[in-house]
């Protein structure tokens, strides 16, 4: 078997091993990479920045614990971004799953900057439905939440006076793991005319391209990247920026993988085998 | 998360990771909880967040109209007629709550796609090119949108000047995926290092870990 | 026999269609009010998804299916969540918050980190660069792992521009072209369901 084969019929689990690596060593070990800040994220940044004091930001967290590595270090930036700019922050999520995110979240963030909550935030809680409550919102938000979370009703919240359609919201901001990012686009930002920000998982991020050169989103932030470049933007360092050199490493040993699987592949039909490995690649038996 | 929540944490996620070496009952164990946990969870969250403040709670308001009840049990006898389904005989009643659901979300979707992934993305399109280098990006967009879509289309056989649009489309959507494919690599690894922080830092305390 | 449905779904859908060029608030506040109304129904849909998952589950156990005892643990942790969940609710501080922190999010969480280790793999075995077109995807699949995180920069300064450029101008015509056709294929298609064309959504007559 030539070297090629050999390596083409390497068992699966040294892949993972390596991977498993690649991972936790600059976990242990971090050498703290320079990161920059991309145009969509400075966007992203600037939307945020320039809403003069007082300004009511809407921030739907549509995620749930499989994506939330990626989402939740962004909505803990934006929203500590809010607060420094002395923003009112409403928060609120369609996924069933999010509330036992959220919540935490709002909450790390308002402690981390002195924040009071029903004075300076509002978790308004689940709701289903994804485009029933956010055109909803647009006639009537007290419609569609009674109630916030905690069963205070919305007229006795400070953040919420005078806030009961998108009318009194200057900026909605999405953070998303799903087609929820198209329902706020269609709704928010073209039918009721808000301006928008996209928190997306590096998955889906490169589909709202579109939506930017048309000017339905004013920014975007893909990924744990995102949250990173958003944290350096505003001098924090947290989740995602520590686990930015573990993201480079890996990147390199995938890339590495794709690259030697094919020289090999070339290799091997030279020395006149077909590509295809000696016996079935390891796996579970 | 306290140390028991943290110990407890930690036993699943290596009981889930145990998968990449083969199938055993810790994972099994571990999948079969997390689908009962995610489901009850759903359960409950419905009923504190939806069902108690829009359905339960103007039911029981003091000085509830008339109107008030009709058009608050309208719904809730929609959403009874749905759980109908569970029983095969009684599919028939089902079908009222089904085609009014259905029909609320076709309506939206027909104004909501309309207006902003059609006109506004066609709009978009067609507009001067601006000055200078951008111009040349400008030109790309549209070639790459027209070749694209010549490609989509199926209802006339890729020859000619068709195929050829069409070849030079397919090249476009190569780059789009392949940029797709690069950042699905990001988020799939993202995940993983999410996990592997929780291990060394709130399990092992290897690492250190305060969010500034 | 499905006319009755049908007509209710024709109702529904031309309103909401109609209601979206009336901005007159009489007509915006019984939108409002058709929008609660599904977003009511939507919770018992996801209500039903859970009755099927136990039916499932309990009809395993019953036969003694090979793996019923998984389905005894799903069943009881089912009930014991909804259970707690709905007498002392979900928010911090009560037993289901601290079931979801421990139990569900560390799950779902891990359940989804395991695809990495399958993405490197899948990627090493099967990304082939058999034609032009596989060629350029693959290319441009590594040019976007290297050139979007900070060891990019550190090989070629250029990387993050030309990794933008390749998102603002080739990506963005394909995604743009795909979401026009995704947009044109959601309206035909919300439109048949309206008109009564498409009916599939009500199942077999019985």
């Amino acid at each position: 078997m030539s070297w090629a084969q050999r390596l083409l019929s390497v068992d699966r689990r040294i892949i993972f091993v390596l991977i498993g690596l690649g991972t936790a060593i600059p976990l242990l070990m971090p050498v703290n990479l320079p990161i920059t800040v991309t145009p969509r994220v400075e966007a992203a940044y600037q939307t945020i920045d320039t809403l003069p004091e007082g300004s009511r930001v809407l921030i739907s967290m549509d995620y749930e614990p499989d994506t939330m590595a990626e989402l939740n270090p962004m909505a803990i930036a934006i929203m500590r971004h809010c607060f420094r700019k002395k923003l009112k922050v409403i928060g609120m999520t369609l996924y069933p799953a999010g509330p036992g995110l959220v919540e935490p979240a709002m909450k790390a963030a308002a402690a981390a900057e002195g924040k009071t909550r029903n004075v300076d935030y509002v978790f308004l809680g689940y709701k289903s439905g994804f485009q029933t409550v956010m055109i909803g919102m647009g006639e009537s938000i007290r419609q569609q939440y009674p109630v916030d979370f905690y069963k205070t009703p919305l007229d006795s919240i400070p953040v919420m006076r005078g806030v009961n359609s998108y009318a009194g919201i200057d900026l909605v901001v999405n953070l998303t793991a799903s087609s929820a990012a198209d329902y706020w686009i269609q709704f928010a930002a073209s039918r009721f005319k808000k301006k928008l920000v996209l928190g997306a998982t590096a998955v889906m991020a490169t589909d709202y391209y579109p939506y930017l050169s048309s000017r339905q989103l004013l920014g975007l932030i893909g990924g744990m990247k995102g949250a990173a470049e958003y944290e350096k933007r505003m001098d924090l360092f947290g989740d995602a920026r520590r686990g930015m050199d573990a993201q480079s490493l890996v990147h390199v040993i995938v890339s590495l993988l794709v690259i030697l699987g094919n020289v090999a592949l070339f290799a091997s039909r030279r020395s006149g085998g077909d590509g295809t490995p000696a016996r079935p690649l390891g796996g579970p038996r | 998360m306290n140390d028991a929540q943290t110990w407890i944490a930690a036993f699943l996620t290596l009981c889930v990771f145990s998968f990449l070496y083969r199938d055993n009952p810790f994972y099994r164990f571990a999948e079969h909880l997390f689908v009962g946990a995610a489901a009850g969870y759903l359960l409950a969250t419905q009923y504190q967040n939806v069902i108690l403040p829009n359905v339960i709670g103007p039911l029981m308001a003091p000085k509830i109209q008339a109107s008030g009840i009709v058009l608050t049990l309208i719904p809730a006898m929609l959403g009874i007629l749905l759980l109908l389904r569970v029983f095969p005989r009684l599919t028939a009643p089902a079908r009222w709550a089904l085609a009014f659901y259905v029909g609320v979300y076709s309506g939206i979707a027909v104004t909501g796609y309309m207006q902003a992934q059609v006109i506004a993305q066609i709009a978009d399109s067609v507009k001067p090119f601006e000055g200078g280098w951008h111009a040349v990006n400008s030109i790309l967009i549209l070639i790459g949108l027209l070749t694209v879509l010549a490609y989509f289309f199926f209802s006339a056989p890729h020859t000619g000047l068709h195929g050829l649009s069409a070849r030079v489309g397919i090249w476009f959507l190569m780059v789009a995926f392949g940029a797709s494919f690069g950042y699905t690599v990001m988020a799939r690894v993202s995940l993983l290092i999410s996990r592997v922080q929780f291990l060394l830092r709130d399990f092992l305390h290897w690492i250190p870990g305060v969010v500034s | 026999m499905y006319l009755g449905p049908v007509l209710v779904t024709f109702a529904v859908g031309a309103a909401l269609i109609v209601l979206f060029f009336v901005p007159h608030h009489q007509a915006q506040a019984v939108n409002a009010e058709i929008l609660e109304w599904a977003t009511i129904v939507y919770a018992f849909a996801l209500i039903l998804g859970s009755i099927s998952l136990w039916n499932t589950h309990a009809r395993k156990v019953r036969h003694r299916i090979e793996g019923w005892p998984y389905s005894l643990v799903t069943m009881i942790t089912l009930v014991a969540v909804t259970g707690l969940g709905v007498v002392f609710g979900t928010a911090e501080g009560t037993a289901v918050y601290a079931i979801y922190q421990s139990v569900n999010s560390p799950l779902a969480s891990t359940m989804f980190a395991l695809l990495a280790f399958f993405i490197a793999s899948a990627a090493f075995r099967a990304f082939r660069a058999r034609n032009l077109e596989a060629t350029l995807l693959l290319v441009t699949a590594v040019l976007m792992m290297i050139g979007r995180v900070s060891i990019g920069e550190f090989i070629w300064p250029g990387f993050p521009a030309f990794t933008e450029w390749l998102l603002d101008v080739p990506n963005l015509a394909a995604k743009r072209a795909i979401a026009i056709g995704v947009g044109l294929g959601a309206v035909s298609t919300g439109l048949k369901i309206i008109l009564g064309i498409e009916r599939s959504y009500l199942g077999r007559s019985n």
